[in-house]
This record gives structure tokens, C-alpha cells and sequence, in this order.
């Protein structure tokens, strides 16, 4: 994601309105080079606005001239390629790439008493932020958040009070708008200090919703936010969403375990036995995937329907159903007690770190909560695996 | 959110009514509504629901909260 032209005072001074980029080509010489390209069909949006180094971000439809320059014009629908890339992004692919340049931004025809919308830089963000603008004009104000959502930025102290002034200021914002507001989405309110905010630069910070899709609602009714608007959800969609980063990020601690798996398979009676290794190391490789689904996959879309509060429990519980389920399903399994034993433990502790790795990506669980359950269930969960590993070799000889 | 709990009582969050000012911004920005206005004052109607994300602390004028996590 390279291809930016528009970083708010990027093109600074320069004019864009009616910029011609060379005097009329002689069309007969063009066509005449046996090419087929018809230069005056190249005369497109793209061309009119390249500069030597850049290229135009494809969600930019042109730019609109303020007193402090050239500010670019956003599209509020999303095209193909922003929904690939987005698909992408939520499995993994690139997730820590995705960012859009820093800086001002308008959306439809804004003028000087036009809100301006403050968010973060990481793509998804953005996207989804303007899509929800259809038919409205505005000014969006984008910060460096490295890449990073707007309540992950908050936390992390990128989305915050020293980036937000100092955007105002790099935008020339009080230049721009004739008024002094900024709708900071409510989520940025970890990060952002209304009070100093004001004391720096003037502006008073109003914060807007939870969800860009309040945002018409919001500024219709006098930007105030309803108390459901202040809400955070998790719903199942918003729950199975993540679960394929989740997933991600598990793949590679995954295939170390797989090896260590095989090597663990081939102790027995000779020692080492590669058929062994591969006969018993593709057997709890089984586990290891039925731990996996069910800690990643399955406690975070069943988590508020499995009737315990503590995430590596919710996980035993999963993990207990998807054991039996295998012990039923796959006779490998049942060859003999200790063996069967290890794979049951295996799967069961592996679901339940992974049900405790998703507090960090749930929107209620505090770091307080996290800290005493991670002390609670770490040594619970190590002595899974003591245990598995014991039993499963003890289930070779 | 009242299907979503964690743990009860782990919070830190701690309101100093004292010297709350009754600026209501604590009931804007919390993600889970913590907070009610009583009496012209903020109070804590559900702490339960606290995860410490530090809103309330960092939008306070009159410094009347604090919560803290420890590493998390």
C-alpha cells in the first residue's frame, strides 16, 4: 500500500482544479505509431491527476481545493478490490500493512461549517468508515495509527491526544472549517483527552458513536449519541469474524508442535520407529486440530451460550465434547487407555489456552480479569500437557 | 453486553464522588455504562462491567477516577 498521492498537505500549493497535464497531443502521430492506443482515451480521472513518484489511491474520485490546498475526495462505496483485500485482511494476509496516509479527507462536498469525522489510518477502518457516508458531506481527519483499529489505537496510545493535536495543526484544520468541533468516535475516548484536546488547538472534542453506522443517525439528531449507540456489541457475526485471525495466528506454533508431535510419536520399544512417528504422530496431529477448532473456532461463536464465565473453562468444556466426539468417531483413538487418555488431555488443554488466548480479543474481558485467570489456569493447562505427553508415551511401550 | 461476563470485583476502577463535577463525560464515553448520573454526580451503577479500558481516567476534568491494571 504504497500508492499515496494525498496525504493531507502532500500536494500542498499545488492547483488541481483543471489541471491539464500537456498541451493537446497530435492525435495523428499517436495513432499512427501502430499502438492502438487512442491517447484521448487515456485522458482519464487517473491521468489527470498523476505527479511524477505517485500513483492515486483507487477510492480517491478527485480533489476539492481548500485554503490550505488540495484535499481528496473519497468514494463511498467500496469497490471489488477494497472487499478482497478486506477478506484478506480478516483471514491474516497483510493485516499489519494495511494503512491509508494520515491526514485530511472529504466525503461528498464539504464546506467550511462541515463536521469533521476523526478515525484511525488502518484501511478496514477507514473503509468501513466511509461507506456508512453515502449522501453526506464531511471532512474525515485520519491519524497515525501505525495501521491500528481506533480502540486498539486508543489503548496502545497511537489514537491519542498528542497525534490528534498535532494533526489539527499539520491539516491546518482551523484554516479549513469556520467552526470548532471534532467527532471523535466514542471508542477513541481511551486515547483522547477532551480537555486537553481544547486547551491545545481550540477545538471541542464530541464524541460520536460506537459504530460508523450511527453516524447519519448521530448527526441528524443534533450530534447526540442514544444510549445504544454507546453500546458495544458482540454478536455472533461480530464473533465469527475473528475467528480466522485467530486461527492465523496460531499456524505457526501449530506446525513447531506438529514436529515435536512426530518426534514424540516415534519413541517406543526400538527406540525410535518412523512408522511409528508417522502411524501415532498422524493420530494426535488429530488432536491437535479438534483442539484448535474447538478453542478458536468453536468457544469464541458459542461463548456466551457455554454457561461459565472463565474463558479456559469454556474451552475444557469444548474441548470435552470435541474429544468424546473423536474418541467416538476415530477407532485409532480407543487402541489403548494411556494412548487414549494423552489424546483426550491433548485436546482438551489445547482448547483451553486458545478459549483463554481470546479474552484479549473480546470487548469486556479487563486486564485485572485476564491477569487472575491466566494465573488460575496456566498451571492447570501445563499439567495437560505433562500429563498427555507422559501418557502417551507410557501408551508406546 | 449483560450475556458477556468475566469476573466479578477484579476491576480497579475507583470514583472519587467528592470531586466529581458532574460533567457527565464518563457516561459518554464508557463502552459499557458503568456510570450513571446521581444527584448531579457520576456513580458507579455496574462495575462489574468494567474492563478497564481507561476512558473515563483519561476524559475526567476533575480527576475524580482512576483505575489501575496491573500488566494486563
Amino acid at each position: 500500500m504504497t500508492d499515496k498521492i494525498h496525504s493531507g498537505n502532500a500536494g500542498k500549493g499545488l492547483s488541481t482544479s483543471g489541471v491539464s497535464l500537456m498541451p493537446a497531443m497530435d492525435t495523428s502521430t499517436a495513432s499512427g505509431c501502430g499502438c492502438g492506443i487512442d491517447p484521448n482515451q487515456n485522458q482519464d480521472q487517473a491521468s489527470t491527476y498523476d505527479r511524477p513518484g505517485y500513483t492515486l489511491c483507487h477510492w480517491v474520485e478527485d480533489f476539492i481545493d481548500t485554503p490550505e490546498g488540495p484535499v481528496p475526495r473519497v468514494q463511498t462505496r467500496l469497490t471489488m478490490r477494497d472487499k478482497a483485500v478486506t477478506a484478506a485482511v480478516r483471514c491474516g494476509i497483510g493485516r499489519h500493512q494495511y494503512a491509508v496516509a494520515p491526514g485530511l479527507y472529504a466525503v461528498g462536498h464539504p464546506d467550511a461549517g462541515s463536521d469533521v469525522l476523526v478515525t484511525a489510518n488502518f484501511k478496514l477502518t477507514f473503509d468501513h468508515l466511509r461507506r456508512e457516508l453515502e449522501g453526506l458531506n464531511l471532512w474525515i481527519l485520519v491519524l497515525d495509527t501505525k495501521g491500528v483499529n481506533v480502540w486498539c489505537a486508543a489503548g496502545k496510545g497511537t489514537f491519542a491526544t498528542g497525534e490528534l493535536v498535532h494533526r489539527v495543526g499539520d491539516t491546518g484544520l482551523d484554516k479549513i472549517v469556520d467552526h470548532k468541533r471534532l467527532i471523535v468516535p466514542q471508542l477513541g475516548a481511551t486515547g483522547v483527552s477532551a480537555k486537553a484536546v481544547k486547551a491545545a488547538t481550540g477545538f471541542r472534542v464530541i464524541y460520536g458513536p460506537i459504530r460508523a453506522s450511527d453516524i447519519p443517525k448521530f448527526l441528524k439528531n443534533n450530534r447526540r449519541t442514544d444510549p445504544e449507540m454507546r453500546q458495544v456489541t458482540f454478536g455472533f457475526m461480530e464473533r465469527l469474524i475473528l475467528t480466522p485471525v485467530e486461527v492465523q495466528i496460531v499456524l505457526k506454533p501449530a506446525l513447531i508442535t506438529v514436529l515435536v508431535l512426530f518426534l514424540l510419536s516415534g519413541i517406543g520399544p526400538g527406540i525410535f520407529s518412523l512408522g511409528s512417528a508417522w502411524a501415532r504422530g498422524l493420530t494426535a496431529i488429530g488432536a491437535l486440530v479438534m483442539g484448535i477448532v474447538s478453542g478458536a473456532v468453536v468457544t469464541p461463536m458459542l461463548l456466551p451460550y457455554i454457561p461459565v464465565r472463565e474463558f479456559a473453562l469454556k474451552g475444557i468444556i469444548t474441548g470435552c465434547v470435541s474429544a468424546l466426539a473423536l474418541l467416538v468417531l476415530h477407532p485409532a483413538w480407543t487402541t489403548g487407555a494411556a494412548s487414549g487418555l494423552a489424546l483426550v488431555l491433548f485436546t482438551i488443554t489445547i482448547s483451553s489456552f486458545l478459549a483463554m488466548n481470546f479474552t484479549g480479543t473480546t470487548p469486556f474481558t479487563s486486564p485485572s480479569g485476564v491477569e487472575k485467570e491466566m494465573k488460575r489456569y496456566i498451571p492447570v493447562q501445563l499439567a495437560g500437557i505433562v500429563i498427555a505427553a507422559g501418557c502417551w508415551l507410557y501408551g508406546a511401550f | 453486553m449483560k450475556d458477556f461476563r468475566h469476573y466479578e470485583a477484579v476491576s480497579t476502577l475507583a470514583l472519587d464522588r467528592d470531586k466529581c463535577v458532574g460533567c457527565t463525560l464518563c457516561t459518554q464515553v464508557c463502552p459499557h455504562q458503568v456510570f450513571e448520573m446521581r444527584d448531579r454526580k457520576a456513580d458507579i451503577v455496574d462495575f462489574d462491567a468494567c474492563m478497564e479500558c481507561g476512558a473515563c481516567v483519561t476524559n475526567c476534568p476533575s480527576e475524580a477516577l482512576s483505575v489501575n491494571p496491573g500488566v494486563g
